[in-house]
């Protein structure tokens, strides 16, 4: 197939079949080159970005939330179109009629969104609670079909922050296909599959997939009059870098419209891009100037993005996150590298727009990477505090080269792989649990096999590690068993339809759970092993507190009598989940990322072996607790290197902060440092990390004086946030934090 | 042969070039006023280590090495345990890592002298730079360090020179000029740090129950270093 839009492309299969990876294979430019080809922003991206500060601004001054539209239930089609300032704008479309007044979307859950609107001084309107009066939502649906046992586990928090009031999110649409093809052909190869569909048997699951199609189809079409309001017609292929970008977003508005998914993430959008950005330098109708007003305006359109939370909501995923994420940099399968100059200008957004948590911006780090992108990264890292890095050399092998993040840490094939959200489950809590004997003595609550408390002057390590494992069996059918009737209700109420019409008919599938409270588990389990653990009962019977003494190795200082007790832990978990079935033969995955919940999740334990206090933070994701690491950084980053990604293929999140100070004296050094020192933790096999480079007195600074600092943005979890959108507890935790210093 | 260790420090970036492996051993011979580590004093503190312990903990960081790093004996004094770090410089250079000696110099034997046949880069710290202060305030003279410092020239091992810069005591121009012509005099000698005397260190002295007397010394601004720094380019 040939079209008018494609000249100057090179020819390859991309053009006979979907195929955006063999249309960037046959095409890009990989950019070996510095930054300094990079521009300042133009005296429109300022002057327009001045005006969606000062907007941010009135949203942190209305508590959070500029404005909700109560009266219209978000889709494609519901809003007239919304602009900041017409004339100036180059990328187009808002999700409601005004920027930053966020919408309502009930399909999850009616409840959730009640209390969201009262929670900012609003209400939702008789209207559209009149809509869904007849009309069951996936939460209707999820609790329509969930056990006591599973009722329990939520109220206990062993198991917490499940999509079952929400969207799911952590779906990527394959965006760029609205680009690269237009929306026509996406249409006609749809209605291809839907007819081979009905070649074969029809069943549960070819019958699903039909109306899935069906859906699939209506959708695209939506996604065509959405973009028609706004005076686009995007049903023929981009015919320029700015149609390029403006379709690519439509798309992804189209799916933020239509879903509020915890994470919605973009891709692997800028070297696709950059393919559009030569062609049109090369005909002389884009200059450098250009190429970046049109990643400014649109990385400015995703700063903007917004869903409408509860603040119980914010407690788990703290700082109004949208996981915006994009996947820049990487190598290709024939050894090229997938860095272009537009991955290059996709991170300059970081400062001719300022510092910012969205995009969640994430550099696939390779060894193989030019040095000067490494360079550029380990700066924008060290001035920004805004950018994430994942091992590529581990993922790739894996998911090949035209993969993406979906969240913070979750791996998949852009539109060929999906997955199944599915929050975490307390280790920590779990543990208690176990040695309580079925009994969760924060709550009260009785749960999971029924057996004598461990009540004896020492606790002993195996008994100790058998009685866990019976837990963590039972506990894992419990998680899959729940997670199904999730998915399976998500899929009938409140299924994706713009997103899944941006994927292969043919979909796999990952069910993604995770864990909460490793570290502190492990060093609990060490100190049982290595020192001396007494447990303290209450009045009732029930362990809730323990006497340690002793010394015993902790977690983060590359020791492996307990670094191995971490490792063990999390292939304990997932070969247990593997054991049960999964809804639609998803693949079992396991992730150690906590967003913020590691504060909430603290919260709601009790005190620990490992002396921690009981509703003290556990630190982050797979992180080793607050400054336990005795041996520097690089033992604390060798400690977590050792948890091993075939076991956690959802991901293992690292949060490392260190000073300016501890990475070298000069500039030069330290980005020269924080280079080596990225190079060194990947060759481990690890798998990700956030890096942080800044002062505990600057963020004491923002916690007492947050007028002073309304752009600080740090990483925490898997992610970035604005300082000063986190709760005051959860700032504090950040604060807490082990932060790598010079002596 | 063993050594005595004071701590480990995984991630050195400011002893030696790029990503460092730092040990810090215990026991000095000095008693510098503006020690920033009483604690590695004691000669016989610290914990027990073989050589093969050492180079069995650096190997796990030589990922993070690059082209630049390596390890770097600091302490106390190493050239105390010359003989030990000698042979873990010799296990080091066995496999690659490069070495780096943090000294004050003041230690010069032997042993001394056949650690730095397994030593690239020497960090010297010349406290000051006239015989009183040195008497004074550091316990031994400027001659002993400059006669380790002939040495290193003659055996051309590259050095950077560092002085920790503590108002009033050496922060005049006259000083820094005299720091500077030391290292002209010595070609060996490649790059000269100045560091900002710091008092973090006085929570250690407290809980030791010794007196820091370079308490009453300020802590030089970065106005004052980046003069002084002028001064030597």
């Amino acid at each position: 197939m040939e079209h008018k839009n494609w000249q100057g492309f090179n020819a390859g299969a991309w053009q006979n079949e979907i195929n955006v990876r063999d249309f960037i294979q046959s095409n890009y430019k990989e950019y070996c080159g510095d930054a300094n080809f990079l521009v300042k922003a133009t005296k429109r991206t300022q002057s327009l970005m001045s005006k969606v500060n000062a907007l941010f601004k009135l949203e942190r001054e209305r508590g959070g939330v500029l404005d909700i539209d109560v009266n219209t239930v978000s889709s494609l089609k519901s809003y007239a179109p919304g602009y900041i300032d017409k004339d100036n704008e180059i990328i187009f479309g808002m999700q409601t009629d005004a920027p930053l007044k966020r919408g309502v979307n009930p399909f999850g859950g009616m409840r959730m969104v009640k209390q969201a609107c009262e929670a900012y001084g609003y209400t939702l309107s008789e209207k559209v609670q009149e809509e869904f009066r007849f009309r069951t939502t996936h939460n209707d649906g999820v609790f329509r079909a969930y056990t006591e046992e599973m009722r329990a586990a939520r109220k206990c928090h062993v198991i917490t922050g499940l999509p079952d009031a929400y969207g799911r999110g952590r779906i990527i649409g394959d965006y760029r296909r609205v680009a690269l093809y237009g929306v026509d052909k996406l249409i006609e190869e749809k209605k291809k599959d839907k007819a081979n569909l009905a070649l074969g048997d029809f069943n549960v699951d070819t019958i699903r997939l039909d109306e899935e199609l069906f859906q699939q189809i209506t959708f695209l079409g939506y996604l065509k009059d959405m973009a028609s309001m706004y005076g686009f017609d995007i049903s023929q292929p981009a015919k320029d870098a700015k149609e390029a970008v403006q379709w690519t977003y439509f798309a992804y508005l189209g799916a933020i419209k239509e879903q509020n998914g915890a994470a919605m993430s973009l891709g692997r959008v800028s070297t696709f891009f950059d393919i559009y950005f030569e062609r049109d330098i090369e005909r002389g109708i884009l200059t450098e100037e250009g190429a970046q007003e049109i990643m400014d305006d649109f990385v400015m359109k995703l700063r903007i993005a917004r869903h409408l939370r509860t603040p119980e909501y914010n407690e788990l995923f703290g700082g109004d996150p949208m996981w915006i994420t994009e996947a820049v940099g990487g190598m290709g399968e024939d050894g090229r590298t997938l860095v272009t100059k537009n991955s290059f200008r996709m991170l300059n957004t970081l400062y001719t727009l300022g510092s910012s948590p969205e995009p969640n911006l994430t550099i696939l780090w390779s060894e193989k990477l030019p040095m000067n992108f490494k360079k550029f990264c380990a700066k924008v890292s060290k001035d920004t505090d805004s950018i994430q890095y994942e091992n590529d050399e581990v993922m790739r092998p894996i998911y090949g080269d035209d993969y993406a993040i979906a969240c913070c840490v979750s791996a998949m094939k852009i539109g060929k792989q999906m997955q199944f959200f599915g929050a975490r489950c307390n280790l920590a809590k779990l543990l208690l649990i176990a040695l309580n004997g079925g009994y969760d003595a924060t709550s009260n609550v009785r749960i999971g096999p029924q057996m004598p408390v461990m009540d004896c002057d020492k606790l002993d390590f195996n008994e100790v590690l058998n009685r866990y494992n019976v837990y963590v069996s039972w506990l894992s059918k419990l998680y899959v068993n729940t997670m199904n009737i999730i998915h399976y209700m998500h899929d009938k109420y409140a299924y994706e339809k713009t997103q899944m019409a941006l994927h292969d008919t043919e979909v796999g599938r990952f069910m993604a759970f995770g864990v909460a409270g490793l570290s502190v588990v492990a060093d609990s389990l060490s100190a049982i092993k290595y020192a001396s653990v007494k447990p303290k009962l209450n009045e009732q019977g029930f362990i809730v507190d323990f006497e340690t003494v002793g010394a015993f190795p902790k977690y983060g200082n590359d020791d492996d009598r307990v670094d191995l007790i971490a490792k063990e832990l999390t292939h304990t978990v997932i070969t247990e989940l593997r054991k049960t079935p999964t809804y639609r033969n998803a693949v079992h995955t396991l992730s150690v990322l906590t967003i913020t919940s590691n504060v909430m999740y603290g919260k709601n334990t009790g005190a620990t072996p490992d002396g921690r206090k009981a509703s003290e933070p556990f630190a982050p994701g797979a992180n080793p607790m607050h400054n336990r690491e005795e041996n520097g950084a690089l033992a604390s980053l060798n400690s977590v290197a050792k948890i091993s990604y075939d076991d956690c293929r959802d991901g293992i999140s690292n949060t490392f902060s260190i000073t300016p100070e501890a990475l070298g004296r000069t500039e030069e050094e330290r980005v020269d440092n924080l280079v080596n020192i990225l190079d060194g933790y990947f060759k481990k096999k690890a798998h990700h990390i956030n890096v942080n480079v800044l002062n505990r007195e600057t963020l004491l600074e923002a916690y007492e004086n947050p007028e002073n600092y309304p752009n600080l943005t740090i990483r925490v979890s898997g992610y970035a946030v604005n300082f000063n959108k986190l709760s005051r507890e959860q700032q504090r935790e950040v604060i807490s934090r082990t932060f790598h210093e010079s002596l | 042969m063993t050594g005595r260790v004071h701590s480990i420090q995984t991630l050195g970036t400011l002893d030696g070039p790029g990503v460092r492996f730092v040990v810090f051993t215990q026991g000095c011979n000095l008693r510098c006023g503006c020690c920033h580590n009483p604690d590695t004093w004691d000669l016989l503190g610290g914990e027990i280590y073989m050589p093969e312990q050492i180079l069995e903990k650096a190997l796990r960081y030589r990922d993070y090495f690059g082209d630049k790093g390596g390890i770097t004996f600091s302490g106390g004094e190493p050239l105390l345990q010359a003989q030990f770090v000698k042979e873990v410089f010799a296990l080091c250079h066995d496999n690659g890592i490069n070495t780096c000696l943090d000294t004050s110099g003041s230690v010069f034997n032997q042993a001394a002298k056949e650690l730095l046949e397994q030593t690239d880069r020497v960090l010297l710290d010349i406290k000051y730079t006239n015989d009183e202060d040195y008497k004074r305030f550091v316990g031994c003279s400027l001659g002993c360090v400059e006669n380790f410092l002939k040495y290193l020239d003659a055996k051309k091992i590259n050095t950077t020179l560092r002085q920790v810069i503590i108002p009033t005591l050496n922060d005049s121009d006259s000083s820094i000029l005299k720091l500077k012509e030391i290292a002209n005099n010595h070609k060996c000698v490649d790059k000269i740090e100045l560091l900002p005397f710091k008092k973090i260190c006085k929570s250690k002295y407290d809980q030791m129950g010794i007196d820091f007397v370079f308490d009453k010394y300020s802590t030089p601004n970065s106005e004052i270093m980046n003069k002084l720094n002028s001064l030597l380019r």
